[in-house]
């Protein structure tokens, strides 16, 4: 047996997973993500057992796995929790570096809500900055009908 | 409960890409590799686990062409997916179970064949309802993990560096690190910024390996040739999912699963007990997290374990004298070369990496999910 | 030595096409609310989270950590098992041995799966290898449809003979409220449904299904304080023999189906499985696979699984009663599936199967298939093995 093989040309084969998904979203997100679409309003609901508001609106509370009750309607203002400035973007972002991504302590939640600011200077966003959720004009029924959330006064 | 010890080990040099192997390759290397080391064939092995992600592979059941490789054809064979530190806990049941008295496990990620599309693989691992949209993988939301921790605790982007700086210098004496660097913390200032405050220097990359264990009950230690490595303590523990769930600036998830672990291995103080730690330090920020976590300092103070030099190799509480994950990142792997590198320790034999001679107790860690969501702490023992 | 461990508790979810109502998380959640409901226990006496389903079905990364809302996971131990097809059943010997361990004294095993959110075949194809075999893959079916052909060229069974297993799936189906699909079919309508692959026809193969399933595995320790019948483990068996499809030739039966079952049956001392086991929930995606794989674990000599079939020895009443919860071409949520036959067993030996319920119930076998074809067996008994 020869050690040709050795010497074989290193071949490079590329490929692609066509997979196509369509996630249900199951009525409690549905009723959350059609409030954000028809009435620009963010939902939250409250665990019976914890107390906690929780957002994006979820069938049963993470922490203690029981159904959720109330409804919540959020006012959509909030104070930033934590964020990060993006300077080197890539394909999968909705905005072109450098913006903003960030945790949001919306009023009345208790959990933080992952989005990205605009109408922003990236260099003023400091914690505890007050901001306000933007919707876009033409909405999906998707988390990114929230185009952004911009700072308020 | 029954005892029992890491046996053989072995694992394929990391690098950016293996380009003349296939992932099942990778993993056969290491295997043999892990024989050779036990000094045994695979028929002292009793069955195999497999440790794999189907993301990372492009792979629906990756695990498929890993079973032959490992020896499992004609034996009894499972999967686990997630870090290589969570398949050896399942390996080390299923060798406590008194079904078999000995288990084989391996672990790889060939990130390079990925590479052109890596943060999708990591913004997979987001709701597909609520976030995936909003285009986030990991560098990103560590981003977000890594400025709540630093603001709260006043740790610099400097002391970060320095984690940088510690490890990619310790594996100068590795010969299976991927990247290995004599540099400084003003190179590491320097480097291209991703995402603030994280640097390109303050990211491990993403790499290529495959390692393997194997695992032997008290009964059959024995018929194995290596110093036994006996795994005292182990636990793991997963905290809430979403990242607004949680305060990212708090790792309690991992406090949980060290207590346990230590409680298992009879640890009462672990900065003094445990003689060399191999965490996972895939982000910068994250050694200093994490070994607050660990109990190894106070909360808050994990820049001043680094500054003060206390996690060097020569420190009271050496930290990744391998390298740890900045200098070489095989995703899913990654555990389990922590494993290893403990083990080497315990053993005395990693060479220029060895903290000292007497290594009794040493800690191995590993990470699953986004922004240390999930942990499992290993404790290993000479005795 | 470890520890003995049993089933005390089961739930799933109403299986359907599409869980609108749902999303995954949700799914699970009713799951993992049955079970503990079943077990009389709250998620807090929980120690762990064991949970598995096949990624890319659901387009999913690091589901164990996704999951948490659902399966309750949240500051516990919580980790994932995937091996194909099989998950379900390698999550049922997870579950074992990780309470045989010592580990865990009361640990929840999820199995699930949302076929509808994704391309099944198309996923399905991903695990080929993308350079030798992915090319000319067709899917899950392709295989069996070899294998049957093989079975049918080498013993002279016939579409008729494979369509009488799917009779019988679908009658016991309608026992199962559970059950996916729960309408009966007769011999002439298998036979005259599409040819999807010869031989196969639509009615010889399971449905595409969302939905969930969990069991709670609990030691020696507080199986009997917590339920008056645990469904105890004997022992565990599999063989996940083949990485390429392309290594299959001349295949007649399962070799890892063969193996595995060797293997169990000289673990556990069984010598005549038809006698001894009192019932068998088979992890079987098509009617042929009632003959094939009925006959490889040595139920029946190869060759006579029709006759076995046609003499009612496997339907309900029969000496050896097969899916009675109707099988998987009833029900069939990919990474819950083999998961359900574990709880289907489990709730044979425990008395609580109402109306698919087999009369003494000793010993229950439950199977797993999967991946390239792998196969897993778990035995279970009323009686605490010694």
């Amino acid at each position: 047996m020869g050690d040709y093989w050795r010497d074989a040309e290193n071949m490079i084969q590329p490929g692609r997973i066509k997979v196509p998904y369509t996630w249900q979203a199951g009525e409690t997100a549905s009723h959350y993500l059609t409030r954000l679409r028809d009435e620009k309003k963010i939902l939250g609901k409250h665990c019976p057992k914890c107390d906690k508001v929780l957002v994006p609106a979820r069938k049963n509370c993470p922490f203690c796995t029981v159904p959720t009750d109330e409804w919540v309607e959020l006012s959509g203002q909030g104070s930033v929790d934590t964020f990060t400035v993006v300077r080197k973007g890539n394909a999968i972002q909705p905005m072109k570096a450098p913006f903003v991504y960030a945790l949001i302590k919306l009023d009345g939640a208790d959990t933080g809500f992952l989005h990205m600011l605009g109408e922003v200077d990236p260099e003023t966003v400091k914690e505890g900055m007050r901001v306000e959720a933007v919707f876009k004009e033409e909405r999906s029924a998707s988390p990114l009908d929230i185009a952004y959330f911009k700072p308020i006064g | 409960m029954d005892r029992v010890a890491i046996v053989g080990i072995g694992q394929t040099k990391i690098e950016a890409a293996k380009e003349r192997q296939n992932y099942p390759e990778m993993v056969y290397e290491a295997v043999k590799l892990a024989l050779e080391d036990a000094g045994v064939g695979i028929d002292e092995v009793d069955n195999v686990v497999t440790t794999a992600n189907d993301f990372w592979d492009g792979r629906t059941i990756s695990c498929m062409p890993v079973g032959g490789v490992s020896g499992g054809y004609d034996k009894n064979i499972s999967g686990v997916e997630g870090d290589g530190t969570f398949g050896a806990f399942y390996a080390s049941c299923r060798t406590r179970s008194g079904s078999y008295g000995t288990t084989l496990l391996t672990a790889h990620s060939k990130g390079s064949e990925s590479r052109k599309i890596t943060p999708m693989i990591t913004n997979a691992a987001f709701d597909p309802i609520h976030a995936r949209c909003l285009g986030l993988d990991i560098v990103t939301a560590c981003a977000l993990q890594a400025r709540k921790y630093m603001q709260r605790f006043g740790i610099t982007e400097e002391e970060c560096a320095q984690v940088s700086v510690k490890n990619h210098g310790n594996a100068l004496e590795n010969p299976n690190a991927q990247t290995p660097m004599n540099i400084t913390v003003e190179d590491v200032m320097k480097s291209e910024m991703i995402a603030e405050p994280l640097k390109a220097l303050d990211i491990s990359p993403i790499s290529d390996g495959a390692c393997c264990m194997i695992l032997a009950n008290e009964e059959r230690v024995k018929n194995f040739r290596t110093k036994p490595v006996w795994l005292k303590g182990v636990s793991f523990c997963a905290d809430a999912f979403q990242l607004g769930d949680r305060d990212l600036s708090e790792c309690k998830a991992l406090e949980k699963a060290a207590e346990k672990a230590y409680q298992m291995a009879g640890i009462q103080d672990p900065r003094k007990e445990i003689d060399v730690a191999e965490i996972c330090d895939a982000f910068t920020y994250q050694e200093l997290m994490w070994t607050e976590g660990l109990g190894f300092g106070k909360k808050g103070e994990g820049g001043k374990l680094v500054t003060s030099g206390a996690t060097a190799k020569d420190g009271d509480i050496p930290v990744n004298p391998s390298g740890g994950l900045l200098s070489g990142h095989p995703f899913i792997a990654a555990g389990m070369y922590r494993m290893i590198e403990a083990v080497r320790q315990i053993r005395g034999e990693a060479g220029g990496m060895q903290v000292k001679e007497d290594v009794k107790t040493a800690l191995a860690h590993g990470v699953n999910g986004l922004c240390g969501q999930s942990h499992c702490v290993w404790i290993l023992g000479s005795e | 030595m470890g520890k003995r461990a049993a089933i005390v508790g089961a739930g799933q979810t109403y299986h359907k096409s599409i869980r609108r109502d749902v999303n995954g998380q949700e799914l699970i959640n009713e799951a993992v609310t049955r079970a503990l409901e079943d077990a009389e226990l709250t998620i807090d006496d929980i120690d762990g989270v064991v949970i598995g389903n096949m990624d890319h079905f659901e387009g999913i990364n690091y589901v164990d950590c996704w999951s948490i809302d659902g399966s309750g996971g949240f500051m516990k131990p919580t980790m994932k098992l995937c091996t194909g097809g099989t998950t379900g059943t390698t999550l049922g010997i997870g579950g074992f041995h990780m309470v045989a361990s010592g580990m865990f004294d009361k640990l929840l095993v999820i199995g699930w799966e949302k076929n509808s959110e994704s391309d099944t075949t198309g996923a399905i194809v991903t695990a080929t290898d993308p350079i030798l075999d992915r090319g000319v893959m067709a899917g899950a079916l392709a295989g069996l449809a070899i294998e049957a052909s093989e079975y049918a060229a080498a013993y002279g069974a016939t579409p008729k003979d494979a369509a009488r297993v799917s009779v019988r799936d679908r009658k016991h189906a309608c026992n199962n409220p559970y059950a996916h699909l729960r309408k009966e079919v007769t011999i002439e309508e298998v036979l005259s449904s599409p040819v999807i692959s010869d031989p196969l026809h639509l009615l010889d193969m399971c449905p595409r299904t969302d939905g969930a399933c969990a069991v709670i595995y609990a030691s020696e320790d507080v199986a009997e304080k917590l339920c008056p019948q645990p469904a105890w483990v004997v022992k565990t068996a599999n063989r996940h023999c083949y990485s390429r499809f392309s290594d299959i030739k001349g295949q007649t039966g399962m070799l890892s189906l063969t193996t595995a079952a060797k293997e169990l049956w000289a673990k556990t001392g069984i010598k005549e499985p038809l006698k001894e086991i009192d019932v068998l929930e088979m992890y079987q995606p098509y009617s042929w696979g009632g003959l094939i794989w009925f006959e490889d674990m040595g139920f029946c000599k190869k060759g006579e699984g029709p006759k076995y079939i046609w003499d009612g020895v496997t339907d309900m009443g029969g000496e050896c009663p097969t899916n009675p919860s109707g099988g998987v071409v009833s029900t069939n949520p990919i990474g819950a599936t083999g998961l359900i036959r574990c709880a289907e067993i489990a709730h044979q030996i425990q008395g609580k199967a109402g109306d698919r319920q087999v009369p003494n119930v000793e010993l229950g076998l439950a199977t797993g298939f999967g991946g390239c074809f792998w196969s897993d067996m778990i035995l279970y008994s009323k009686k605490k093995p010694a």
